[in-house]
């Protein structure tokens, strides 16, 4: 496999076992993704987005092929080398925020750097940093039942970059967002992925997201039907 | 270290769920402590009163005296022999006689054991020196169970009936000189104490004793032949076995309130993992180990079982303080018991007993808290993700 790349897949496949019959969620999916790229993955429910996310982010494994992110086997990773993996490398972004309800704004984002070596000063700073870079730092107090769907997913984008990932994959991260508050998290999506040199990795079929793709998959039952860089639209404004 | 501040936030977080396990184990704590120290309290009040009343450091029995045996009472006694009698002049032990009897009470028959002592020996906490009056020709005291049994009261006279050493009947009345409020039903049931000089003389037992007790801080106890000697341990193994058995029956609701309170606790980690399954997810994507989510859980499980422990400590330690203190009275038929306690119960809560049950709780409360969690060692982060049990 190639080293210039930050994630590869070859041949990838993913079947479930639903009682007798098989269902194929990934079929020999290859594809490559290279530092910085601001990608999505597209196409129908169903069609393996999620799936794919969850291999290269670690949370699962492959039933055939292979899937190297940063250098590391997916399917060759204990759970422990999965879970280091993820934490060291990896942010994740979901639709429905997954904030930890007990905690503040604040506890959320510093949450992944707790499993880190730092002083409570560096999460600190680190964790206003974060904040800041989604404009939350004033409701660092807040718990997330006081946020509104928008900030709440900016707690989520802050939680996903606060310890400087290479990958952020992000599943359907507007799905819940009127449309304002979806440009709003896609334009700090795209300054960090600028700014931090963050690969993004959507799974969407929202519009929304896609306007602002570098990088289009198109995925359809599994299998890879289209994969082509795109220049964002954003700028054409209006919203379906 | 991670781990019991997450643990503690989350309990803490769950606001009104954790609190109320909370206060459930907080009175699994307080009640077992309550109800252990109860009888420990119990148990040492009823030795020291028995130790006082009865048994002093221990006693020599002459070899045929068994108090269980009436039917070899006839035979249990014999000369004091010079060792002993030698204590008892120095005043480190008191002889007593014991022999069978029968009084008359309100034209009643009652069988009793009727003991000589010395009424001025100062070995037993007794009345003897009621026994000292002159006014009547055979004084006499008994206790206020024996008083109440017989309907009698001080300055009574009834008619005392004894065989003597060659098996003659003979019988006089005695005055109740006193009537004495006793703990220990064993100096008083059944009993009637008189001069010992007066009964060797009436059974013709002269200078002869079914029993030497001797002071409570004698240490050195010399064989003597044809006595036996009884150590305190020995003659205190009756309520030993008796609060044992006491004890053991408390443990019933022992293992019922820890039963609750577990109960409680195990359906709350059930509750919490089947709810915060998606949480675990998130928390595997944000790189925990389930071996580190398995450790939050149990803890946070565990950590219901340390604030209560403060929580009992809170309210507890001035209650039980207060229990200590005032006593806890008892009701009249705890005379029934066979335990030599007061009419107040003075609870002692040992270290041992404290620490003991509290980390038996902790120890139990961890175990219950991590069973459930097991469940999680086979979580794909994917399933939990979607709120899903593998």
């Amino acid at each position: 496999m190639d080293n210039s790349y930050l994630i590869e897949t070859k041949n990838l496949v993913k079947t479930y076992r639903m009682g007798e019959h098989t269902l194929v969620a990934l079929d020999k999916v290859n594809l490559n993704f290279k530092k910085g790229e601001f990608a999505g993955l597209v196409g129908p429910s169903g069609s393996g987005k999620t799936t794919l996310l969850n291999i290269v982010g670690s949370l699962d494994t492959p039933t055939e092929g292979s899937a190297v992110v940063m250098g590391n086997k997916i399917e060759d990773l204990t759970h422990k080398e999965a879970a280091a993996l993820r934490n060291m490398n990896i942010g994740f972004i979901f639709q429905t925020f997954n904030l930890l309800p007990v905690y503040t704004v604040f506890e959320n984002v510093e949450f992944p750097l707790l499993l880190h070596d730092l002083t409570a000063e560096e999460r600190k700073k680190m964790t206003m940093d974060a904040l800041e870079w989604v404009g939350l730092a004033d409701r660092a107090k807040s718990k997330p039942a006081q946020l509104s769907g928008g900030q709440s997913q900016r707690v989520a984008v802050a939680r996903a970059v606060v310890k400087k990932p290479s990958i952020i994959l992000a599943d359907e991260p507007t799905a819940n967002l009127d449309a304002e508050n979806s440009h709003n998290i896609l334009q700090t999506m795209e300054e960090l992925n600028k700014n931090l040199g963050t690969t993004f990795i959507f799974a969407t079929h929202d519009e929304k997201v896609i306007r602002y793709l570098r990088r289009k998959i198109t995925l359809i039952d599994g299998a890879v039907a289209k994969d082509e860089a795109v220049t964002p639209r954003r700028a054409q404004g209006g919203d379906e | 270290m991670i781990i019991p501040k997450l643990a503690l936030r989350n309990i803490l977080g769950a606001g009104i769920r954790t609190w109320l396990n909370v206060i459930v184990l907080s009175f699994a704590f307080v009640t077992i402590i309550w109800t252990q120290g109860l009888y420990q309290g119990m148990s040492r009040q009823s030795v020291r009163a028995t130790v006082d009343a009865e048994y002093g450091g221990g006693q020599y029995w002459q070899e045929n005296y068994d108090p269980l045996d009436p039917l070899s009472l006839e035979d249990g006694h014999g000369p004091i022999p010079e060792s002993l009698d030698t204590l008892i002049q120095k005043d480190q032990a008191t002889a007593i006689l014991v022999i069978q009897g029968t009084i008359y009470p309100n034209g009643r028959i009652q069988p009793i054991l009727i003991k000589g002592i010395d009424p001025q020996q100062k070995i037993l906490s007794l009345p003897t020196e009621a026994l000292e009056t002159e006014e009547a020709e055979i004084p006499a005291f008994i206790g206020t169970r024996m008083a109440r049994n017989a309907g009698l009261k001080e300055g009574d006279t009834i008619t005392l009936r004894w065989r003597d050493v060659q098996g003659t009947f003979d019988a006089r009345d005695v005055e109740i000189a006193a009537i004495m409020n006793t703990t220990v039903p064993t100096v008083d049931q059944g009993q009637i104490w008189v001069p010992l000089k007066t009964i060797q003389e009436l059974a013709q037992m002269s200078n002869e004793a079914s029993l030497v007790v001797l002071q409570k801080d004698l240490k050195v106890f010399p064989d003597v032949p044809g006595w036996n000697f009884k150590s305190r341990y020995f003659l205190l193994s009756d309520i030993r076995e008796l609060v044992q058995s006491k004890s053991a029956g408390a443990m019933i609701l022992y293992f019922i309130l820890i039963l609750l309170a577990m109960l409680a606790i195990f359906d709350t980690q059930v509750l919490s993992i089947f709810r915060r399954r998606k949480e675990m997810g998130t928390l595997m994507s944000l790189g925990m180990t389930r071996w580190k989510i398995i450790q939050l859980f149990t803890l946070e499980g565990a950590l219901h079982g340390v604030l209560a422990a403060i929580v009992a400590a809170i309210y507890g330690i001035p209650l039980l303080t207060l229990f200590a203190k005032k006593g806890w009275a008892l009701p009249g038929s705890a005379d029934s018991y066979g335990f030599a306690f007061g009419q107040k119960i003075f609870p002692v809560y040992s270290a041992g007993l404290v620490l003991g049950t509290t980390l038996i709780v902790l120890v139990i409360t961890t175990i219950v808290s991590f069973l459930p969690t097991r469940k999680i060692a086979k979580l794909k982060p994917t399933d939990a993700l979607r709120g899903r049990m593998s």
